[in-house]
């Protein structure tokens, strides 16, 4: 059983000063076909469990795998898009071992047969020494069918041992997945957590693009395991490697890896060895905690799946896929910073931040591209990371930011009216129309009720009156600041300070 | 006229019951009362079905009396293998760990048979998921060999054969992995075909050796194997390994009966030493009658067949460990030891293995588990394929020679039930000359070609024939059958004990 108590880590700086870092990324992505990857099963997300189930991926004796062509086909068109090589001739593998969220005892998945192989992608990392390419070396792209999902009742752990009993749903079991293999990724230095991070977010903007799934980290339908290890020097020998699971959102990536780093060090440092494990990522202490052990003795037993042919892609076919293919997302990037007018580092914040699409839709929509990336990359990304959820998942629309812009647009909103309305989207509480109608928002633009609140503060402050009238056109703002406050913010302040400064004869 | 229903053949059933000389109905009683009569001693049914047979009957009936057309087996019972689930009926493999299980499903062969109008009698004891010689591998006890209750009926598909040798059906499905449906034909003197591999759906025939299980047809005549083989065979999307290409006209090749100008290949490997002498001799003798028919006997050599039997025992261990780890206790079947103490998933898991499946099934799994284990796997798993290549070659090369292969059967006739327990090599010995066949992915067919002098017990002749050239083993098969039977004057079954 683990605990969360914290291991010993090393800074940083000297994580770096001491040790060079090695990464393996395998990402695993939920295809959105409509039916399982053996079976005619729908996938949707969310349904009563195993409700979606026959005979097929309950693993009932007698039952047989057929392969969802769909889920073949994506899975070449995102090896294409990896700049992989595509099998001419493969085979399914059975990975043999016991476990009650497996249905068969085995999972029918991809060996040494890969559908792709022997790609590559090319991510940009803001560097010291400005933006820098790194090229991530795609090792294989494979098919293989998800597990059902555990959860484990009673117990004081969540997991398996100790528990009361279990429970598995076996809606997910067969839902098509495909496993992106990396290369080792050497030669980061200190960018590895940003390299980590920038290849997981390309990744999944050309699988965004690809149309093939819908890539939400926290229903789990892109997963991350961050394999890391330390050496001595570029030169040295591959260290112990450990595999990071549960990483649930871009930023936890990088947090996993910068941690792992530092705690690897800290081993090392006192002497000891690391030990190759699967560790499990904690987003709340931002920690990772020891899971099985896992060393290279686990036998799968693997063997090639008699209950399925071989599969022999149509060269034409693949052609055809390749020709087909959306435009790139590097090159779609540089289309829209171009057409922004905007720098390699603004460009960054925005990707960074998942808002790609989000952006370049509210810009479509006729908001001012500065607006557009204000809103998301700034007030809705912090939003989106203190709820723990992906942009795209927090409910407010292009549309609704477009439509904000363009009510600041008429000066019908100001700037702090204007987040109110987005707060009130965020809460609910219908359209931004709909909001600013209900919470009763709008600049005031008539001078009377303005003329009647100015009087009012002036009284309640006589002595401030005073020494504006006596020229000192500075303390103006606390009456101004009065008069907002009295108006709940929907004054136009400019407006105000002109009432004031006319009502008291004072000119600037 | 009971007597006279059950000794009917399929087509002579299938007729009378197109015409209306008899009812469905009568027919299926006919055959639950013979079940009733003698399957305490031969033990061929794990469970009968009487209910849905009748219904089944009375359903064939009516669609008679509606003026509906029939197809061509309608009305005509079988005994389903125990090992081909059927929706809502036990289905065990004959075995403890699936007791009370009743499939959600029908196979697909299950399916084919149903709307053909066949009335499906019950399921038929096994040795445990299909693995063994003399079915005293059910955790059910064993099927008595209708020619002589303290011998063997033959394995797997002891049960299948049994019930059509005692005219409790006239038909039979079986599944022949390694000769589960030529070696029980054999021993019982009757007629059983593995199909080429993929001729006949294997979704829903719980998976021994994926790639080596074939479901076919067990009768008493070639012509009713015939009928049985064009209603089952053919392609289906849930089996994808299942052979797309036209399934072969086998009826026509059966009524067709002629084998002038044919080459037959006698195979060097399978006969001689080691080969029973009343066997060696009456295999010779259709080897004459064959020559007399105008076929052309040439002797061919498949020099790889030596290592079938060890190629055969990596690779069947192997698939059967994968495809036997889903009998856990976790979703169907029977769990154990969950009371026990607060014992762990993988405890269960354990237990219910242990207590569910027999030593046999267990000896598999655990040479398979070890046969594909790191470090192993090239040298057995990998090996064995090889193996399996060279003999796919062997067979190409030979029937470059000849249009069909012949051997005998079996080495033996029926031998004792005990006799072989307890020596699982000398068991699997029995296997010798069907194995290279499913090695190969060829059909091949087993059909009575008389007694053995030195024990009055049947001997079977195995034809083969190259993938999806199953037409030829039902010409061959008939043609040899037609003489034969003019020789001995009456069906060989005629010669055996009264029950
Ligand atoms: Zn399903």
């Amino acid at each position: 059983m683990s605990t969360s108590t914290a291991d010993a880590v090393v800074p940083y700086d000297e994580v770096i000063a001491e040790f060079d870092p090695v990464l393996g990324l395998e990402v695993h992505v939920e295809l959105g076909t409509n039916t399982k990857m053996f079976c005619g099963c729908p996938t949707e997300f969310g349904a009563e469990p195993n409700t979606q189930v026959c005979p097929v991926c309950l693993g009932l004796p007698g039952s047989m795998p057929a392969v969802n062509a769909t889920a073949v086909e994506s899975a070449i068109r995102i090896g294409l898009a990896l700049n992989c090589k595509i099998a001419t001739w493969c085979r399914f593998a059975r990975k043999n071992y016991f476990y009650p969220d497996m249905p068969k005892n085995f999972q029918t998945s991809q060996y040494d047969e890969p559908i792709c192989y022997d790609g590559y992608l090319d991510v940009d990392v803001e560097t010291d020494e400005g933006m820098k390419t790194f090229r991530v070396g795609i090792e294989r792209a494979h098919m293989e069918e998800d597990t059902g999902k555990t959860s484990h009742q009673g117990g004081a752990t969540g997991r398996i041992h100790g528990a009361d009993y279990s429970l598995v749903d076996y809606n997910r079991a067969g839902i098509p997945l495909i496993e992106i293999v990396t290369k080792t990724i050497e030669g980061t230095g200190k960018y590895a957590p940003e390299v980590a991070r920038a290849y997981v977010t390309a990744l999944r903007e050309i699988l965004r693009g690809l149309g093939v799934s819908d890539v939400k980290m926290e229903q789990g339908s892109l997963r991350c395991d961050a394999n890391v290890s330390l050496r001595p020097s570029p030169d040295a020998k591959l260290g112990t490697r450990t595999e990071t699971k549960n990483v649930n959102s871009l930023r936890s990536i990088e947090r996993a890896v910068r941690y792992e780093m530092t705690r690897q060090a800290a081993v090392l440092r006192a002497g000891g060895t690391i030990i190759q494990e699967t560790r499990h990522w904690h987003e709340d202490t931002g920690i990772t905690t020891s899971g099985r052990e896992k060393s290279d003795a686990e036998d799968y037993r693997y063997f090639p799946e008699p209950d399925l042919v071989p599969i022999a892609p149509d060269p034409a076919w693949v052609e055809k896929l390749r020709s087909e293919l959306p435009e790139n997302p590097a090159v779609y990037q540089a289309r829209l910073q171009a057409a922004w007018g905007i720098s390699d580092f603004d460009m960054m914040a925005v990707v960074r931040s998942g808002a790609l699409d989000l952006v370049a839709e509210t810009v479509a929509l006729g908001a001012d591209q500065a607006a557009a990336r204000k809103w998301w990359v700034g007030e809705l990304t912090r939003i989106a990371n203190d709820r723990a959820v992906e942009l795209t998942e927090l409910p407010i629309t292009p549309a609704d930011v477009a439509r904000v812009e363009a009510l600041v647009g008429e000066g019908a909103l100001n700037d702090k009216l204007a987040r109110q309305v987005i707060e009130g989207v965020l809460a609910g509480e219908g359209s931004p129309d709909e909001v600013v109608a209900a919470r009763g928002l709008a600049v005031v633009s008539d001078d009377g009720p303005l003329l009647e609140a100015i009087d009012a503060a002036l009284a309640e402050s006589p002595d401030v009156a005073e020494k504006i009238r006596s020229g000192k056109v500075a303390a103006a703002g606390a009456i101004v600041g009065a008069v907002m406050k009295a108006t709940r913010g929907q004054a136009d302040a400019g407006r105000v300070r002109e009432l004031l400064l006319e009502r008291l004869g004072v000119s600037e | 006229m009971t007597s006279e229903l059950i000794s009917l053949t399929a087509a002579e059933t299938a007729s009378k019951v197109a015409s209306g000389e008899v009812s469905a109905v009568e027919v299926a009683n006919a055959h639950l009362d013979r079940i009733g009569a003698v399957d305490e001693r031969v033990h061929a049914f794990l469970y009968v079905d009487r209910e849905g047979a009748l219904a089944a009957a009375d359903a064939v009936d009516k669609a008679r009396a509606a003026g509906e057309q029939l197809s061509p087996l309608a009305g005509v019972p079988l005994a389903l293998k125990d090992v081909m689930t059927q929706k809502g009926i036990p289905t065990t493999c004959g075995s403890k760990i699936l007791e009370g299980w009743r499939p959600p499903y029908d196979a697909t062969v299950t399916a084919r048979l149903k709307a053909a109008g066949v009335v499906i009698l019950g399921k038929t004891n096994m040795d445990e998921f299909a693995m063994g010689s003399s079915t005293e591998h059910s955790a059910y006890g064993p099927t008595h060999n209708p020619w002589d209750l303290d011998r063997i009926p033959g394995g797997s598909g002891g049960g299948s054969a049994a019930a059509v040798a005692a005219f409790e059906a006239p038909l039979a499905i079986g599944t022949d992995t390694g000769g589960s449906i030529r070696q029980p034909a054999a021993v019982t003197g009757t007629v059983g075909v593995k199909p080429t591999y993929g001729a006949v759906s294997r979704y829903g025939l719980v998976a021994l050796a994926s790639s080596l299980d074939q479901a076919g047809p067990c009768s008493r005549t070639v012509l009713d194997a015939a009928l049985l083989q064009s209603v089952i065979a053919g392609h289906d999307p849930m089996d994808s390994t299942s052979v797309t290409d036209p399934v072969p006209d086998v009826v026509g090749a059966a009524l067709r009966a002629d084998v002038k100008g044919l080459k037959i290949g006698i195979v060097r490997e399978l006969g001689g030493e080691g080969y029973q002498a009343g066997v060696r001799q009456r295999f010779d003798e259709a080897v004459t009658i064959l020559e007399g028919l105008g076929a052309e006997i040439v002797e061919v050599s498949c020099p790889h067949f030596p290592y079938a039997l060890a190629a055969y025992y990596l690779i069947l261990p192997s698939e059967c460990s994968s495809n036997l780890a889903k009998f856990d206790g976790v979703r169907f079947g029977i769990r154990v030891g969950e009371g026990d103490g607060d014992p762990s998933i993988e405890q269960v898991m354990g237990r219910t293995r242990a207590a569910g499946f027999g030593d046999e099934t267990i000896r598999r799994i655990m040479l398979g588990t070890y046969a594909l284990s790191a470090g192993y796997y090239d040298a057995y798993y990998g090996q064995a394929q090889k193996v399996r290549t060279l003999i796919q070659r062997d067979f190409a090369a030979a029937f470059a020679q000849a249009d069909v292969l012949i051997s005998p059967t079996a080495p033996t006739t029926a031998f004792k039930l005990g006799e072989k327990l307890d020596d699982p090599l000398a068991m699997y010995l029995n296997d010798v000359a069907t194995i290279p066949a499913n090695l190969a992915g060829i059909p091949g067919m087993s059909l009575p070609v008389g007694l053995a002098p030195e024990d009055g017990l049947p001997v079977g002749l195995q034809i083969m024939a190259p993938a999806l050239a199953d037409d030829r083993l039902y010409n061959v098969g008939a043609a040899l059958e037609a003489a034969l039977l003019q020789t001995w004057g009456h069906p060989i079954l005629q010669e055996a004990p009264s029950l």
